[in-house]
C-alpha cells in the first residue's frame, strides 16, 4: 500500500485557489521531493497534508485512511510528522526538553502529572537517540531560543522524526544555510530517510537531486510532472515552467 | 553563542542537580526558625498571611508564567477553595457538637485539602470552554468570570453569607499533632507545613511532563499540535491544577482567618496574585515567593508609616514592570548568571550606580509624595527616613526635587557603562 494518496485535492482561500486539483501518490519508503517556483501552493500543499488548514475537497490517504479534515495532532498521533520552514520550537525550553516534550505523544506521557518526567524512560531514551543523532549533544541544556540558525533547524527535524511518524514531511529543511551547513543537513536528512517515507519542499536542486527517489513539480498550484530526477530534468514541460534559467 | 558559555550551561546544569536539595533544606529551616526570632503576635499574623499568599501567588504563576495564561480571576478558586474549607470546618463544628457523623473525624489541619478539592472541582467545572485560546481572549474571559462569580456570592446568602461573609471556628473536631489552633503561633505551623506542602509539590509539577508540557504550549501552542497535542487539553489540565492549589491557599486562609467573604472571589485579591507574581518574576520558580513576602510585607508594613502606602505598592510595582520586567527573582537570576559567566566584575560598578540612582529617585519621589500629602490636611511636619521637613516649606519641594534630578543625573551618567559591558 502506498504511504499517502491524494485525489482531487483543492484549497482555495476566498476566490484564490491556491491548489487546484493534485493528485499523487507517494510510495512507502521513498524520499520524495516537491518542487516549484515561489508562490506554486508549496507551502499551502504541506500545510493541507498535516492538517494546519482543512483541505476544500478532495481526499489524502494515509496509509489508506483519510485524514483530510483532521486536526494537525489527530494526523500527527497517525503517523504523519512535519518540519516547518521557519523554526518553529519551544523557545526557553532548553535542547534537550523540546526533544523530549516530542516524544511524549509515543509513551503516551505528555498529561501525566504524577511522576517526574526524567522517569519517562521511553522518551528519554528517544531523546537523547535523537539528540546524538542530529548532532547537538553540546548543547543539549541550551535554550532552542537561542540556538544558531543551522543547530535550531537541525533541531526542528530533530523534533518532527522524534515521535517515529513513518511519514516526514520537511519544509526546506536547508533554507539559509551555508555550503557546509548544506552537506551536514544532507546527512541528517539521509539517516532520517531510512526506514520512512519522506517529503520534502526544498529549493536548493543540488539538495533535490542528491536526495530524491522521485520529484513531484508544482506549478500554479497543479502537478505538471512527477518522476524520477533524470526524467524531471529533461522534461521540456518542467524546464519550460521551472528549471529554464537554472538548468542552463 | 559562544561556546563558552555553552559550557557554562552545561556545567551549571550539572552543579544543580547535586545542589538540589540546598534549596529545599534552606526553606524548611527558615520556617523552623522564624517563629523564634518573630515572636509577637503582630508577627505571626504577618507570616501566616505570607505563607497563604506564596502559596496563592505560586499558584498564579502556574497559570501565568509556566502556562503563559493571563488570568484575571485566579482569586475565584482561593475564594471558592476558601469557602469549601470554610463550610467543611461548620459541619466539623456540628457533627463534633452532636458527636456524630463523618466531620467528627476530620481534622481542621486538613482543610486546605477540602479548599484544594473545591478549587481544583471549579476549574475542573468551568475551565473547558476558557483554555480555547491563551491571550487576550483568556485574560477577558477570566475577568468577567471573576466579576460574575463575585456577584453571584452576593446573591447566594446561604451559601456564600452575603456581604458579610460566613465564619467558622477552627478550634473543633479532633487536633492533630497536639495543635490547638488556638493562637497565632500554633496556626502558624500550620501555615508553615501546608506552604512548604504546597510549595513542594507545585515544584515537583514543573518537572512532571504535563509541567514541561505547560511550558511548551506557553512558548508555542501551533507547534505542540504538530508533536500530537491539543494545546487546549493541555491548557485545562493547567487550569485545573493552578485552580487546585489556588484552592489549597483558599483553605489555609479559612483556617487562618475564620472568615471568608464574597470580596475575596473579585478583581482586587486576583490582581494581588497578578502584581506578586509579577514583582517577583513570572520567569524563575522562587519568583512568586519573593514577590509574596514582599508585597505582603509591604501592603500591612507601609500603611503604619505612610497615608500613601498603595501609591508606593503601586509605583513599585510600575517600576519593576518597567526596569526589572524579569522581577526581583529575575534580576537575581541575572546577576547569578554574570557570576558563573566571570562578567560581574565588570558589570557590577554599572549595576551599582543604576540602583544608586533608584534609590535617589525613590527618595525623591517619597519627599514630594509625602509633602503632597502633608499639604492636604496632614501634620505640621514631614518625615522622611528621620529627616524633619516643614509642611509645605521649600526645604521640602528642593530636597524632593534636587533628590530627583540627581537620581536622573546619575542614571544618565552611569546608563553608557551598563550598556556598554552588557
Amino acid at each position: 500500500m502506498s504511504a499517502l494518496n491524494i485525489k482531487g485535492l483543492k484549497k482555495q482561500f476566498g476566490p484564490a485557489e491556491v491548489i487546484c486539483g493534485v493528485d499523487l501518490v507517494v510510495e512507502k519508503n521513498e524520499v520524495h521531493a516537491v518542487i516549484g517556483p515561489n508562490g506554486a501552493g508549496k507551502s499551502t500543499f504541506f500545510n493541507l497534508l498535516s492538517g494546519a488548514f482543512p483541505p476544500t475537497s478532495g481526499e489524502i490517504q494515509l496509509y489508506g485512511e483519510r485524514i483530510d479534515g483532521l486536526s494537525p495532532e489527530k494526523i500527527q498521533q497517525r503517523g504523519l510528522s512535519r518540519s516547518f520552514q521557519v523554526s518553529n520550537v519551544f523557545g526557553n525550553l532548553s535542547v534537550f526538553e523540546n526533544l523530549r516534550c516530542a516524544c511524549f505523544k509515543q509513551s503516551r506521557a505528555g498529561y501525566v502529572f504524577w511522576r517526574s518526567a526524567a522517569r519517562v524512560r521511553e522518551a528519554n531514551r528517544r531523546a537523547e537517540e535523537v539528540l546524538e543523532m542530529i548532532g547537538l549533544q553540546a548543547l543539549r541544556d541550551v535554550p532552542a531560543g537561542s540556538l544558531p540558525y543551522a543547530s535550531q533547524r537541525a533541531l526542528e527535524i530533530g523534533m518532527t522524526i522524534a515521535c517515529d511518524a513513518p511519514v516526514v514531511l520537511l519544509d526546506e529543511p536547508t533554507a539559509g544555510m551555508s555550503n557546509t551547513e548544506t552537506a551536514q543537513a544532507i546527512k541528517l536528512i539521509r539517516q532520517v530517510a531510512e526506514g520512512r517515507t519522506l517529503m520534502i519542499v526544498e529549493h536548493d536542486m543540488g539538495v533535490v537531486f542528491e536526495l530524491a527517489d522521485r520529484i513531484s513539480v508544482l506549478v500554479y498550484g497543479k502537478i505538471i510532472a512527477t518522476g524520477k530526477p533524470e526524467d524531471i530534468r529533461n522534461n521540456p514541460k518542467v524546464r519550460e515552467a521551472y528549471l529554464g534559467e537554472e538548468a542552463a | 553563542m559562544s561556546d563558552d558559555m555553552t559550557a557554562t550551561m552545561i556545567r551549571s546544569n550539572q552543579r544543580f542537580a547535586l545542589r538540589g536539595l540546598v534549596p529545599w533544606l534552606v526553606f524548611a529551616a527558615v520556617l523552623l526558625i522564624l517563629p523564634f526570632i518573630f515572636t509577637d503576635g503582630f508577627s505571626f499574623t504577618l507570616m501566616n498571611a505570607i505563607g497563604i499568599n506564596i502559596v496563592f501567588a505560586l499558584s498564579y504563576n502556574m497559570l501565568l508564567g509556566q502556562g503563559g495564561m493571563l488570568s484575571f480571576g485566579h482569586a475565584v478558586f482561593f475564594g471558592l477553595g476558601s469557602y469549601a474549607a470554610m463550610h467543611a470546618m461548620i459541619a466539623i463544628d456540628d457533627a463534633s457538637y452532636a458527636g456524630e457523623g463523618f466531620w467528627a473525624h476530620v481534622p481542621v489541619v486538613a482543610m486546605p485539602l477540602i479548599g484544594m478539592i473545591g478549587g481544583g472541582l471549579v476549574a475542573l467545572v468551568l475551565g473547558w470552554p476558557f483554555c480555547r485560546r491563551a491571550g487576550t481572549a483568556f485574560a477577558m474571559i477570566t475577568l468577567g468570570l471573576g466579576e460574575m462569580i463575585a456577584a453571584a456570592g452576593q446573591m447566594f446568602p446561604s451559601v456564600f453569607g452575603g456581604e458579610a461573609g460566613i465564619y467558622g471556628n477552627r478550634m473543633v473536631g479532633p487536633q492533630w499533632f497536639g495543635l490547638e489552633l488556638a493562637q497565632a503561633a500554633d496556626v502558624y505551623w500550620f501555615i508553615a507545613f501546608w506552604t512548604f506542602a504546597g510549595v513542594l509539590a507545585m515544584w515537583a509539577f514543573t518537572r512532571t511532563p504535563l509541567g514541561r508540557m505547560s511550558n511548551a504550549v506557553r512558548d508555542n501552542a501551533d507547534r505542540l499540535q504538530f508533536i500530537g497535542y491539543q494545546p487546549r487539553n493541555i491548557r485545562f489540565l493547567v487550569f485545573i491544577a493552578s485552580g487546585s492549589f489556588g484552592g489549597l491557599a483558599g483553605g489555609m486562609a479559612a483556617v487562618n482567618y475564620e472568615i471568608i467573604t464574597p470580596e475575596s472571589l473579585g478583581l482586587i485579591p486576583s490582581g494581588l496574585a497578578l502584581l506578586m507574581a509579577a514583582v517577583g518574576g513570572l520567569g524563575v520558580f522562587y519568583g512568586p515567593i519573593v514577590g509574596a513576602v514582599l508585597v505582603t510585607l509591604m501592603n500591612s508594613l507601609l500603611s503604619d508609616y505612610s497615608d500613601a502606602s498603595i501609591l508606593y505598592v503601586g509605583l513599585i510595582f510600575l517600576s519593576i514592570v518597567m526596569f526589572a520586567p524579569r522581577g526581583l527573582a529575575g534580576g537575581l537570576e541575572h546577576i547569578r548568571a554574570a557570576y558563573r559567566e566571570g562578567s560581574l566584575a565588570r558589570r557590577l560598578p554599572g549595576w551599582f550606580g543604576g540602583a544608586v540612582a533608584v534609590l535617589l529617585i525613590a527618595l525623591g519621589l517619597i519627599i514630594v509624595i509625602e509633602m503632597l500629602f502633608a499639604g492636604h490636611g496632614g501634620g505640621d511636619t514631614v518625615n522622611v527616613f528621620g529627616i524633619q521637613f516643614q509642611a509645605g516649606g521649600a526645604t521640602g519641594w528642593l530636597a524632593g526635587v534636587a533628590a530627583l534630578v540627581v537620581g536622573v543625573l546619575v542614571m544618565r551618567a552611569t546608563r553608557k557603562n551598563r550598556e556598554a559591558n552588557a
